[in-house]
């Protein structure tokens, strides 16, 4: 468990800028440059950045690409017809439990970018590359640790990184939501971890500090892993590790909408597994009504039965503690639950995901 | 680097510790903590009346972050807490030693002694 801690290419540029700095699924990654609510609330209103560096990114090549990502992911990749467009997909192993979440772009039927957590990359690129092996699949899986990844988002992200970086203007522009384009060696994907507009753009290590100092001078404000979590949260968006991971079900786990069971005839790693186990629990969102702050690992008491929290904290968009429970299906949006904070029950209401979304608050 | 005033004790645990003219106890946490615990958002402080044991957990600060408790720094009884703060729990980020937690009246002032002062603090937080 002691490997050396990794740096990503804007490590020393994070360090220069004063951030508090900690170790995130091996990497030293900046938590917060300052007031992590300041950072969160530049994202919902004008544009923040985040270094994603120490996401990998993966190229898959060859004649069975398709084939291939339709038996590896349990979102169906045959439903990308237009290139460029991306899917979000749950990996699964035999028992139905994630491997990991991941986003995938459809460059070509014969070519995909993957771009997959940090903290399971080692495992992600053994397990499909096993899976190669093991189908005989003519692709090729190249991991692209020679990338850096800058993630802008917010209402103004996209007209700041055009400022910043106007060779990016003409071919992210057109650009629908979740959809993504190669420009020479970077790639943009107008996709996101916030619940806000934006761009992740993956680029040559060797460009990462000087396209950061650029957006930096366009008004584009730093921001770490704190902003970054409570955004998700607040967006409704999974986080791996904490919402769900190798011993739960995606059906369990707030995820039936990314399994995809329309094609009879496709197989997929864990398809009989969801099929024999079919969902026990159902993800909601709960704010607190009294005071405190929602955490992960919380005991939730409802007239169904008892639920847990996953994840939790406080929302700064809307100034009350919120969190993700995994709750008895019977349980439904709008009813009161209690949450028992360090032995009291204190009242929270469920509600449907997310809790807000560009730039606003909709729980 | 944090500021530790000179005329306060302090704990290993971070908490600041003014001794009044009365002989009471001022607590709250440092400029130290609160930098690394980050944007406070709740603060669960004791009521006035309660007895507590040197060391003994008292209060709970939760930043964005986390929570943590906060400790009494020697025994004695709660005789008060800040309400404006509970309310308005920014502003312990904003000036940890003008934001206290609780007031205490020690069951022994002497305990106070034993506590470290300003450059011991420095130097603790140092490491």
């Amino acid at each position: 468990m002691n490997a050396p801690v990794r740096q990503t290419p804007l490590h020393a540029t994070h360090v220069a800028a004063g951030a508090r700095m900690v170790d995130f699924a091996g990497w030293d990654m900046p938590v917060n440059y300052g007031s992590q609510i300041e950072e969160h609330h530049a994202v919902r209103r004008d544009a923040g950045m985040f270094d994603v560096s120490h996401m990998l990114s993966l190229d898959l090549d060859g004649a069975d690409a398709t084939p291939y990502l339709r038996g590896l992911l349990a979102n169906d990749v045959a439903k990308l017809k237009e290139p460029g467009k991306a899917l979000y997909s749950c990996m699964l192993n035999e028992n139905g439990g994630v491997i990991d979440d991941l986003i995938v772009y459809h460059l070509s039927d014969t070519r995909y970018r993957i771009v997959v957590n940090a903290g399971t990359a080692d495992k992600d690129v053994a397990w499909m590359r096993k899976r190669i092996a093991s189908t005989g699949a003519n692709v090729s899986l190249n991991a692209r640790r020679d990338l850096a990844m800058i993630a802008i988002q917010g209402p103004n992200a996209r007209e700041k990184t055009w400022q910043a970086l106007p060779a990016l203007r003409a071919a992210s522009e057109p650009l629908k939501p979740f959809s993504g384009a190669a420009i020479g060696e970077i790639f943009v994907g107008r996709t996101g971890y916030t619940g806000e507009d934006g761009f992740e753009v993956a680029l040559p290590a060797d460009q990462a500090a000087a396209a950061w100092a650029a957006l930096t001078a366009a008004g584009v404000a730093p921001c770490g892993l704190g902003a970054r979590d409570t955004l998700r949260l607040e967006a409704g968006m999974n986080l791996y590790g904490q919402d769900m991971d190798d011993d739960v079900s995606p059906l369990n786990a707030g995820l039936s909408w990314t399994i995809d069971f329309k094609d009879e005839s496709r197989n997929f790693v864990g398809k009989s597994a969801l099929v024999a186990n079919p969902a026990k629990r159902r993800v909601l969102g709960l704010i607190l009504e009294d005071k405190g702050v929602l955490r992960a690992h919380m005991k939730v008491v409802t007239a169904a039965g008892e639920g847990e929290t996953t994840s939790g904290s406080f929302s700064p968009t809307l100034e009350k503690s919120i969190a993700f429970a995994r709750l008895p299906l019977a349980v439904e949006a709008g009813d009161t639950v209690e949450v028992e904070i360090r032995g009291k029950l204190l009242k929270a209401r469920a509600v449907r995901l997310p809790f807000a979304r560009n730039g606003k608050a909709v729980a | 680097m944090s500021n530790v005033p000179a005329d306060l004790k302090y704990t290993t645990s971070h908490e600041w510790v003014r001794v009044e003219a009365d002989g009471t106890l001022t607590i709250g946490v440092t400029d130290h903590a609160q930098e690394a615990l980050g944007d406070v958002v709740f603060l669960e402080l004791p009521e006035a009346g309660r007895q507590v044991a040197a060391k003994e957990a008292c209060a709970v600060i939760e930043s964005v972050k986390a929570a943590s408790d906060i400790y009494a720094p020697v025994a004695g009884e709660v005789i008060a807490s800040n309400q404006d703060a509970a309310d308005a729990p920014e502003s312990v980020n904003a000036d940890a030693y003008s934001a206290w937690l609780f007031k205490l009246k020690p069951a022994n002032v002497a305990d106070v002694d034993a506590l470290l002062d300003a450059a011991g603090y420095t130097a603790e937080t140092a490491q």
